[in-house]
């Protein structure tokens, strides 16, 4: 299988990268570590007229130390976010979730950024980030914003980013102490989560991101408020399929989707000391 | 469009097109076949290279985006006649059965083995989570891999 013919341009820097969005308009995808965007064009479920390569900017591969936050680059490959000391140390809910991408050969090409601004659902790290109530770094022609990360996944694939938009930064706050947990139901190595579920308990305050529970990464707002109001796991877990709709597909129908979300949740808030 | 890869150390230079594949690039144009196409879509790990010197899968990386990296594939493996330690491993162990997972398998196994030495069983079979083997022959290709680590 091969993609649709595209023009491909090698960005030299983000404002390039920028210009180049705004040029091409919606004919254009940014190109990163390519694990999302490569096998969706191979299938043709996107054939976008215009690759810009931005997978050779390193100066958007970074993790840094910014006080109560860190500020990660959105080109940060996986193997990176997996094996960071600052991150392992300070999020190490990220760095497990990161861990659990794909396989190895995957993780050395992904990016942090990349599969972020894919907005799948069904993707691992979405649902840390929500956990971790992080936030990302958007640049665009009208300057940087910072959106929250409940308010950058809006449906199945699509997130705030506008076609002249780059996600250029990840911000999770530092939580040495934190416990947490990934939870991640599949049936095969490598394949991806029927159910996930991220849970962090931070100074008594809880954090639950559902994987593939919603046709976006999804809060368990229920769960977090039960849990912050003294309820046991088993109490609090038993919430967590409140307010999403998952889809059915051949791996599980929705009510098992819903009943793995809640025995998922419970499981990740006892291993998060809950 | 001109791309240029090192590719076992050699310098291959061809014009392609934009979509062309990694893995075509090096069985078409650098005529190197060793590197499989099994599934086309990133899951089983037949095509597997390194880059740079980590494990890639080729099937879903474009050729341009290897442009001056370079590449290491299973024929630049051994030294002259002598097969690199994981190669000796695999033949010893007869860790191969219809031998067409065999090429990826051996890469990602020596990036394995870069990235965490001393890597124990369970490590190893988590480790090449992304290497299919149809054949099923997982238990001597494990055991191929500990002994090239040194473990066994």
């Amino acid at each position: 299988m091969i993609p649709a013919a595209f023009d491909y341009v090698l960005a030299e820097s983000a404002e390039n990268a920028l210009a180049l969005l705004t040029e091409h308009g919606d004919e254009a995808k940014l190109l990163a570590g390519g694990h999302s965007l490569l096998p969706l064009m191979k299938y043709r479920l996107a054939a976008p007229g215009v690759l810009i390569d931005i997978g050779r900017l390193d100066d958007l591969s970074y993790v840094r130390d910014e006080g109560d936050e860190l500020a990660i680059g959105a080109l940060t490959k996986h193997r990176e976010v997996e094996t960071n000391p600052l991150i392992t140390s300070q999020v190490g809910l990220l760095a497990a979730a990161t861990a659990q991408v794909g396989d190895p050969q995957v993780r050395h090409r992904g990016t942090l950024g990349g599969a972020l601004a894919h907005g799948d659902p069904a993707s691992d790290l979405p649902a840390a980030l929500i956990a971790l109530r992080g936030s990302v770094i958007i640049d665009g022609p009208s300057g940087r914003r910072q959106v929250a990360a409940d308010d950058f996944f809006t449906g199945f694939l699509e997130t705030a980013l506008a076609e002249d938009e780059m996600l250029v930064e990840i911000r999770v706050p530092k939580m040495p102490d934190a416990q947490w947990s990934f939870q991640k139901f599949n049936r095969r190595a490598q394949d991806w989560a029927i159910v996930g579920a991220a849970v962090v308990v931070n100074n008594g305050q809880c954090g639950v991101g559902l994987v593939n529970m919603d046709a976006r990464p999804i809060r368990a707002s229920a769960v977090e408020t039960a849990v912050n109001s003294g309820a046991t796991a088993t109490e609090a877990a038993e919430q967590a399929a409140e307010g999403c709709e998952p889809s059915a597909d051949l791996n599980a129908g929705v009510e098992y989707r819903k009943h793995l979300a809640r025995v998922l949740t419970r499981r990740g808030l006892e291993e998060s000391g809950r | 469009m001109q791309v240029s890869i090192t590719i076992n150390g050699n310098l291959v230079s061809h014009d392609v097109e934009p979509r062309t594949l990694l893995v075509h690039f090096i069985r078409e144009q650098a005529e190197l076949t060793g590197t499989n196409v099994g599934c086309d879509s990133s899951s089983c790990g037949a095509c597997t290279i390194h880059v740079n010197g980590e494990a890639v899968k080729s099937c879903t990386m474009l050729a341009v985006q290897a442009d001056g990296q370079e590449v290491t594939t299973i024929e630049g493996l051994a030294d002259g006649d002598t097969l690199h330690p994981m190669q000796q491993a695999f033949h010893e162990c007869h860790a191969l059965q219809c031998g067409y997972c065999t090429p990826g398998m051996v890469m990602a196994a020596v990036s394995l083995l870069d990235e965490k030495p001393d890597a124990n069983e369970a490590e190893v079979r988590e480790g090449l989570e992304g290497n299919l083997c149809r054949c099923t022959g997982y238990h001597n290709i494990v055991k191929a891999v500990l002994q090239a680590g040194g473990a066994q």
